[in-house]
């Protein structure tokens, strides 16, 4: 166990305090790294949370700068900070809430060169990604490298949350065995046109910190095989059953996936038209 | 029997803003024509041109997913919920 400085003890009472989280549990996070795609509007609540919470590495890749039209929801940025790179603005924010937090930034897009060899030094993968083509690339790379993946994604006034970790549980389905393939071009929406509600990224962004802690900390029930959803127009969450698809592409038996796979971006919003 | 189908946002368009319809359907290749019926445009966006659910679109009955159940011809029973399941991607925007 880490030898808790005082202003470290204070800090973190509120969880050492907390017999499933003690001195044991706090160390562990001051221990774990995680790995987060996206500084936007999940990467946002994500970011702080785990900063306050003491994980102790954070890696965060974002390859966009802030623009004031992310200020209605991503709010680890703000005003002054318009025109830097998201993943530097993450970083000072993230310093001035704990300076015990380290922060490694990649600004640059996370591809099929790269996605293995950085998510190999994290414990633990958090998707905020706005792109169906990176969330395949991120969760094949996550099962190929045996890491659990916190996934999360919103539209409009939905929001999904899920865990993958197939490679420790068998009954643990992937992201393919939810979705298959990305959809063809030009049949969900994907972008940014489509419009969001602002505090809807909090509602989403926050349970996946809150699952990423649990599961660095070891204890209560995980989402994996469970696809959490919420409708905020009709405030209601719900959990749905997500099983493991025994045809699955790229974890079940009859595997044919073998290496990382890079699909178009798709850009259009005809699904909801 | 009635069923009701819970629709994610992206589809409300079809829906006159609806979260929620009621359609009277024995089993759920039923349920999708008869949601068509009711507000055109459904079935293309659930179904690709075989008729066959798509594979970005989960449909639930309850908290189970039609593809492992009976697909299109898994029995609806009075009181189940159907709700569609869209991927959705966005995160950072």
């Amino acid at each position: 166990m880490i030898d808790f400085t005082e202003e470290q003890i204070e800090r973190y009472s509120r969880h050492i305090i907390l017999p499933e989280v003690g001195g044991e549990g706090q160390s562990k996070l001051l221990e774990a790294k995680v790995f987060m795609i996206g500084a936007g509007g999940l990467g946002s609540p994500i970011a702080l949370y785990l900063a306050a919470a003491g994980v102790g590495t954070i890696g965060i890749a974002d390859a966009d700068v802030v623009d004031m039209s992310n200020l209605q929801r991503q709010i680890i940025h703000d005003n002054e900070r318009v025109g830097v790179m998201k993943v530097e603005s993450a970083k000072q924010s993230i310093e001035k809430l704990n300076p015990d937090v380290v922060v490694k930034t990649y600004p640059y897009r996370i591809d099929a060169d790269n996605v293995r060899e950085i998510i190999r030094e994290y414990d633990l993968v958090i998707d905020g990604c706005d792109n169906f083509p990176t969330r395949f690339l991120v969760n094949d790379a996550c099962y190929m490298e045996k890491k659990t993946l916190i996934s999360g994604a919103m539209f409009r006034f939905d929001g999904q949350v899920t865990t993958f970790k197939p490679h420790e549980d068998k009954e643990g389905p992937c992201y393919r065995c939810l979705y298959p393939e990305p959809p063809p071009n030009g049949l969900v929406p994907s972008c940014s046109e489509a419009g969001i509600l602002g505090a809807l990224a909090g509602a989403v962004g926050t349970i996946q910190s809150v699952e990423a802690v649990k599961e660095i900390l070891g204890i209560g029930q995980s989402l994996s095989g469970k696809l959490m959803t919420f409708d905020a127009l009709r405030m209601e969450w719900k959990k749905l059953r997500l099983r493991k698809d025994p045809a699955c592409a790229l974890c079940s038996d009859q595997r044919t996936i073998f290496d990382l796979v890079t699909y178009e971006q798709a850009c259009e919003l005809p699904f909801g038209k | 029997m009635t069923i009701q189908v819970r629709i994610p946002t992206p589809l409300r368009r079809l829906t006159d803003g609806a979260d929620e319809v009621s359609i009277e359907a024995e089993n759920v290749g039923a349920l999708i024509d008869n949601l068509e019926a009711a507000h055109a445009g459904m079935k293309d966006r659930l179904c690709d041109d075989k008729g066959d659910i798509r594979r970005f679109v989960n449909v639930y009955v309850n908290d189970e997913d039609v593809r492992f159940l009976k697909g299109k011809s898994t029995i609806l029973k009075e009181g189940d919920e159907v709700s569609i399941v869209p991927a959705i991607a966005g995160g950072a925007l």
